[in-house]
């Protein structure tokens, strides 16, 4: 899809670009459903903080070891060093720990915002960033709802970083890391409806353990990563009040509405122009 | 613009143009004036900054954070620049769409003023761009992202320039003494114009749309869907504001090169009439976001209060003064007036991008100061070489003869 559209648009050339964007492309990508995503499916009540996941993160991508520990009461957060954290919550059921990184939006944000398409969707499900297109505008990290996106501040020739689902070992036909080394077995890999099925379930089989909601169904317009804890997830640290369609459907009425206003405004303002003018100054 | 002469002129020997150049390139005017005084050792810290913020990364000079990644550079320099800037497009819809020859005085200046404008605000956001070179992606389609807004924002910023150049360009010409560029040059006016109009529409208002996916980010009281429109509609008087702004000061600094058979207090009235019909336009659309967001309930808070000093103190307050002077004319009022209003433009643009961008956030972001040091220098650098043009080129003085009865 990538390439033609690509192609389409190259040979559109620029002035036409502008113009046709709103009619051809709106702002949302294919809808679920069409696209067989795979994704990730994270069980809180499995995970018992051990950080196995952290580790084998920084080992796979060459980033620095953690030094912290999951604490209650401490938030730990992903940065430029870290594209996933661990972090412990003192809940209603009594301390419960999480995982967070990039939820790899089925329709990201992110790629919306992005006007290089440096953050970009593939098909398979990670939303990966393209080291060539990136000009550090920053403006996914404006746009994501999850503030996943994060920055080095500190260099010359700053990198967006963030989860990359492990986009290279799926090509690879692998796993992501974390899901292979996690010894409670409480991230699980596969395709996106599978695991949708598998939480509800887990759910199903023992509702008294679980709080019945799988988060990323339906929150941000689905996401490739999958959440089912003990306890409501605002208990721990997540935004449940969050949209429950995509973000980049936000921006569409706006996207569709420029081609008209290129094509229409400058006839109206001419006609305006001839109305005004007055027929002396022809004359003059 | 030398090859051009050039060309057109093959009799004027090489040596008379660049000697008419290097001439004009040296200083007219005092040097040691209290501005030059105030703006010169800014800018040369400025540009070292510049530098350190080149040779060690945005971190070493910013106080950006993860959180709140955009700060002083694009919710000053772009965002609330852009919207002062308005002030060409609005102008150039009075006098050549709507015909109303008596702003036509005024006219020029304002399209170089919002030339330079956008010429610097493209410079600041290039600072900003961690990767600045990479910006060239967006214009040979490595890749083009056409469903971002930010996209469609740059092209029509970009386009918008040239149409502005376009504009201006006519003046370059009489500075140059080209009598058939300028033939050309004049004729392609009216289309930069439409273009320009068009353009501006939809950048002004892309702006707004930029902060649209930020919902969950920026506070209910200026996050809403009809953020595009209200930043068009305030970009229509808090350009016109700037103008008026900038014509007072114009009118001291360059008080030689007027012409008083100018009408510049009618000038004045009419474009006080125009503010308070955007700002009572804009008011209303204010309120009838706010009641159809149920906004009430965060009018009991803080950031309650701070909306109300925006709204009220500088749009309401602003347009009754505007109102006034129309029924009474009167300069200082319109100015005070003017000066209200920029300074609520400048609030809701910051409210916008930074002050209510993550208002739950943690660590708050407060620009550091090389930030401020460096946003002064991109503006000193306008003012130094806004005022190069003016001096030399027929801005605010009238054409010479030969070009007057074009246009
Ligand atoms: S969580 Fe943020 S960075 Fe990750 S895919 Fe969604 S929008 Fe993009
Ligand atoms: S910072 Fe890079 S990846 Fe993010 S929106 Fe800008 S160009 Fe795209």
């Amino acid at each position: 899809m990538d390439i033609n559209r690509r192609n389409f648009m190259k040979s559109l050339g620029f002035a036409g670009v502008a113009l046709t964007v709103g009619k051809s492309h709106g702002a949302e990508k294919k809808p679920e459903g069409e696209t067989e995503f795979y994704g990730m499916l994270y069980d809180s009540t499995l995970c018992m903080g051990c950080q196995n996941c952290e580790f084998t993160c920084a080992e796979t991508h060459g980033l620095e070891e953690p030094e912290d520990e999951p604490e209650a009461g401490v938030v730990r957060k992903t940065n430029q060093n870290r594209r996933t954290v661990i972090n412990c919550y003192e809940t209603s059921q009594g301390e419960a720990y999480i995982k967070q990184q990039c939820m790899h939006c089925n329709i990201p944000a992110c790629d919306t915002a992005c006007l290089t398409q440096a953050m970009h969707k593939t098909k398979k499900a990670p939303v990966i960033w393209r080291e060539d297109k990136c000009m550090g505008c920053r403006y996914c990290m404006i746009s994501c709802p999850f503030d996943s996106p994060k920055f080095e501040y500190g260099s010359t020739n700053p990198k967006i970083v963030k989860c990359t689902m492990c986009a290279d070992r799926l090509r690879e036909g692998k796993k992501p890391a974390c899901a292979e080394n996690c010894p409670m077995g409480a991230i699980t890999f596969g395709k996106r409806r599978d695991l949708i099925k598998e939480a509800r379930k887990r759910i199903h089989d023992d509702p008294e353990y679980y709080h019945n909601h799988i988060y990323g169904e339906h929150e941000a317009g689905g996401t490739g990563w999958l959440y089912i804890a003990g306890v409501p997830m605002n208990e721990l640290g997540f935004d449940t009040n969050i949209r429950k369609k995509s973000y980049p459907a936000l921006t569409k009425g706006f996207i569709g509405a420029i081609a008209p206003v290129d094509i229409l405004l400058p006839g109206a303002l001419l006609g305006i122009y001839a109305a005004t003018k007055s027929p002396k100054e022809e004359e003059e | 613009m030398k090859e051009k002469a050039n060309t057109l002129y093959p009799q004027r020997k090489i040596n008379g143009t660049v000697g008419f150049l290097l001439n004009e390139l040296k200083p007219k005017g005092k040097i040691f004036t209290v501005f030059n005084m105030i703006s010169l050792p800014i800018m040369l810290v400025g540009i070292v900054l510049i530098y350190i913020r080149f040779s060690q990364g945005l971190g070493a000079v910013t106080n950006l954070t993860q959180q709140v990644p955009w700060g002083l550079w694009i919710g000053f320099d772009v965002v609330t620049g852009v919207a002062f800037a308005g002030g060409a497009y609005v102008l150039a819809f009075l006098v050549y769409i709507l015909n109303l020859k008596k702003f036509k005085p005024i006219l020029r200046v304002t399209i170089l003023n919002g030339f330079l404008a956008y010429l610097f605000y493209s410079g600041a956001l290039l600072l900003d761009l961690g990767r600045p070179t990479s910006v060239i992606n967006v214009i040979i389609g490595n890749n083009f992202g056409v469903s971002s807004v930010m996209f469609l924002v740059g092209w029509h910023f970009l386009l918008y320039m040239l149409a502005l150049l376009l504009e201006f360009s006519p003046a370059i010409a009489e500075w140059l003494n080209a009598k058939k560029a300028h033939r050309i040059l004049s004729a392609a006016t009216l289309g930069a114009v439409i273009f320009g109009i068009t353009l501006s529409v939809l950048h002004q208002s892309g702006i707004g749309a930029l902060f649209l996916m930020a919902e969950d980010k920026i506070h209910p009281l200026w996050h809403n869907s009809y953020m595009p429109l209200m930043f068009v509609v305030s970009s229509i008087f808090g350009g016109i504001a700037l103008v008026i702004i900038e014509g007072s000061i114009s009118r001291k600094v360059f008080s030689s090169q007027y012409d008083e058979s100018h009408d510049h207090k009618s000038i004045l009235h009419g474009l006080a009439r125009i503010c308070a019909g955007g700002m009572f336009l804009y008011l209303v659309m204010t309120v009838l976001v706010f009641i159809h967001e149920q906004n009430a309930v965060y009018l009991s808070t803080t950031w309650g209060a701070w909306y109300l000093v925006e709204i009220l103190g500088f749009v309401f307050v602003p347009m009754l003064l505007f109102c006034q002077s129309c029924i009474k004319p009167n300069q200082i009022v319109i100015k005070i007036a003017a000066v209200m209003t920029l300074l609520g433009i400048l609030l809701n643009r910051m409210n916008v991008s930074i002050i209510a961008f993550r208002w739950d956030a943690a660590e708050a972001y407060v620009p550091s100061w090389q930030e401020f040091i460096v946003t002064l220098t991109i503006i000193f650098i306008e003012i130094w070489v806004f005022r190069w043009i003016v001096r030399r080129m027929p801005v605010i003085r009238k054409s010479p003869d030969w070009a007057k009865d074009k246009h």
